[in-house]
């Protein structure tokens, strides 16, 4: 245990730093803080509102995570893939698992950076009025989750192909049909034709609703157990996919 | 001498293609292993099963004695491996690409700057050590490839084209690098430049069609030419005659041909009859002028012959 939390972690601050070595960190983040604020002041409303919380900051993050996230798994196999190093790195002493949960970690911690930049929103609700801290809390943890599903689904696609652009569109096709299937408008389509069960299995795959359901502040088990184990589930994939397309 | 590294009836298929068709070999410590053969022939392919990346279809490999599938994390500890191409992080400079390579592989914060230190003298790579890697020129990204492989300093040592694409020096300080390192190692060198393998393998198995067709050293392989130990000479025209009787009645010699003539000389050729070289009473001969010859050469044939005769006869026979 102790041998793949070192390995795992040594991955992770080689990946995370490969983040900054390029362009892609500093233009990722200033979009990402730039987005985030835009929609929740212009298309959320937030001072016309007049309510103290976060609400119209993090209703729209579903959306940017889609294309967004997308972008940082792209290169995380699809780069080790087309550049070889996938051979470097799968010949050192260390195991597929300890390889993929570092890359993963790394995206992962860099999103989470990029929450921490929008802590001047929490500071300026704040000093506006007296929002509910638990709520604001229990929202940066949802998106933060949120964002770890995304991911885990780009870092396995990333795996089945040497084109970044492509691994770019494949993952964020998918994320789209994951947002999407909460919807009502396209709930209610299934329903005309579906049987109900199958309305209810695509809308509980859905993002949005589990989403909603923490960024209101009930941080419930069963909307953490579905980030959870759509993580796991990606990248249990994720170790197939490489293994498998390694050597392509 | 230990055998440090071995294969047993490896076999890899991609698809319909059968890429590695039951190689096996054994490399003891203090020998290179020069795999030769065409393009696409499965050396990579083995090389990839036998480091570990690909997982053989049938078959198996060990390193120092460690089975590569039942324990790799232990297999690759032991094992330096130069990917084909000599894929690095072109992100990172060489300085911190070597640093991750020397935690990856276990070193304490001391022990790892020794380790760096040393494997960036032997491949003199301090001048760009602070560069990143995908701005270097591609003798130095070989370089810094090769210092990542030998790093740890593994006993056994995989290297897929190490000096592809190098300029004449730089190949040179390569094949001293490998040779320096050869004594208490064993290596696995991957080529199609056949004067390397006489310069630095101490053995080489040629690889066709996924199967090893040759094995032996450079010697024993160019002594399958028809015309190894040949004697070539120029003679003039009106002595050619006498000197041909005079060689045929050598019994080293098993028969003489005559090649041609232009400018009034004939070019006569000598075939031994075992694969001995020249006797040397044919030198004195010589010498003596009661053999008249202008130029006198012993064709030994070169690697390039040998390959192309074995890689292009062998592949009409084995996969008809």
């Amino acid at each position: 245990m102790h041998e793949l939390a070192r390995n795992t972690w040594i991955i992770a601050k080689r990946e995370f730093v490969a983040y900054f070595s390029t362009p892609l960190a500093t233009v990722f983040l200033i979009i990402f803080i730039a987005l985030t604020g835009a929609f929740a002041f212009y298309v959320g409303g937030f001072f016309e509102r007049g309510q103290a919380d976060l609400a119209p900051f993090f209703q729209y993050h579903p959306w940017l995570y889609l294309l967004l996230v997308p972008a940082v798994a792209m290169r995380l196999w699809a780069e080790e893939r087309k550049s070889g190093t996938i051979e470097l790195l799968m010949t050192l002493p260390i195991s597929p698992w300890e390889a993929i949960l570092g890359k993963f970690f790394a995206a992962w911690a860099f999103i989470g950076v990029a929450l921490l930049l929008t802590l001047p929103m929490w500071i300026t609700v704040n000093v506006l009025g007296s929002p509910d801290n638990g709520v604001i809390l229990a929202g940066y943890v949802g998106s933060f989750l949120m964002a770890g599903a995304f991911l885990a689904i780009g870092s396995c696609i990333s795996a089945l192909t040497k084109n970044q652009v492509i691994a770019f569109i494949v993952s964020a096709s998918i994320c789209f049909l994951l947002v999407m299937s909460g919807l009502e408008l396209v709930l209610n389509v299934l329903r005309a034709w579906t049987p109900g069960f199958v309305v209810s299995a695509v809308s509980s795959m859905s993002f949005l609703s589990h989403f909603d359901r923490i960024s209101k502040g009930v941080l419930d088990l069963s909307a953490v157990a579905f980030y959870v184990s759509l993580i796991a589930f990606a990248l249990f994939a994720n170790r197939i996919f490489v293994e498998l397309k390694k050597a392509d | 001498m230990a055998v440090l590294i071995e294969a047993s009836d490896l076999q890899k298929r991609f698809g319909e293609i059968v890429a590695v068709d039951g190689i096996s070999l054994r490399v003891q410590q203090g020998e290179v292993l020069g795999f030769l053969g065409p393009n696409g022939a499965g050396k990579s392919t083995t090389m990839k099963m036998l480091t570990g990346f690909l997982e053989p279809d049938a078959g198996s490999a060990r390193i120092a004695g460690i089975d590569v599938l039942e324990s790799p994390k232990l297999a690759k500890a032991k094992l330096g491996y130069l990917p084909e191409g000599a894929p690095c992080y072109g992100d990172m400079t060489a300085r911190a690409f070597l640093a991750f390579i020397a935690e990856i592989r276990g070193f304490d914060r001391d022990e790892a700057k020794r380790r760096v230190d040393a494997a960036v003298e032997k491949t003199q790579l301090a001048s760009v050590l602070g560069q990143r890697i995908e701005t270097l020129s591609k003798g130095f990204k070989r370089r810094v490839a090769i210092a990542q492989a030998i790093l740890h300093d593994p006993q056994v040592l995989i290297m897929d084209e190490p000096t592809d694409g190098l300029d004449p020096n730089q190949k040179h300080q390569v094949r001293k690098l490998i040779a320096d390192m050869a004594a208490d190692k064993a290596i696995i060198v991957s080529t199609h430049i056949l004067e390397e393998v006489e310069a630095v393998c101490s053995r080489a198995v040629i690889i066709n069609r996924g199967r090893i067709v040759a094995d032996g050293t450079a010697e024993d392989l160019m002594r399958r030419l028809p015309y190894h130990n040949t004697i070539a000479m120029h003679v003039s025209a009106g002595r050619a005659e006498a000197v041909a009787k005079a060689l045929s009645e050598f019994s080293a010699i098993a028969k003489v041909e005559t090649l041609g003539a232009a400018n009034g000389k004939v070019r006569l050729r000598a075939l031994p009859s075992a694969s001995a070289p020249i006797p040397s009473e044919l030198a004195s001969l010589i010498r003596s002028r009661l053999i008249e010859a202008e130029e006198v050469h012993v064709e030994r044939g070169n690697l390039d012959d040998v390959f192309r005769q074995i890689t292009t006869s062998d592949a009409g026979t084995s996969h008809a």
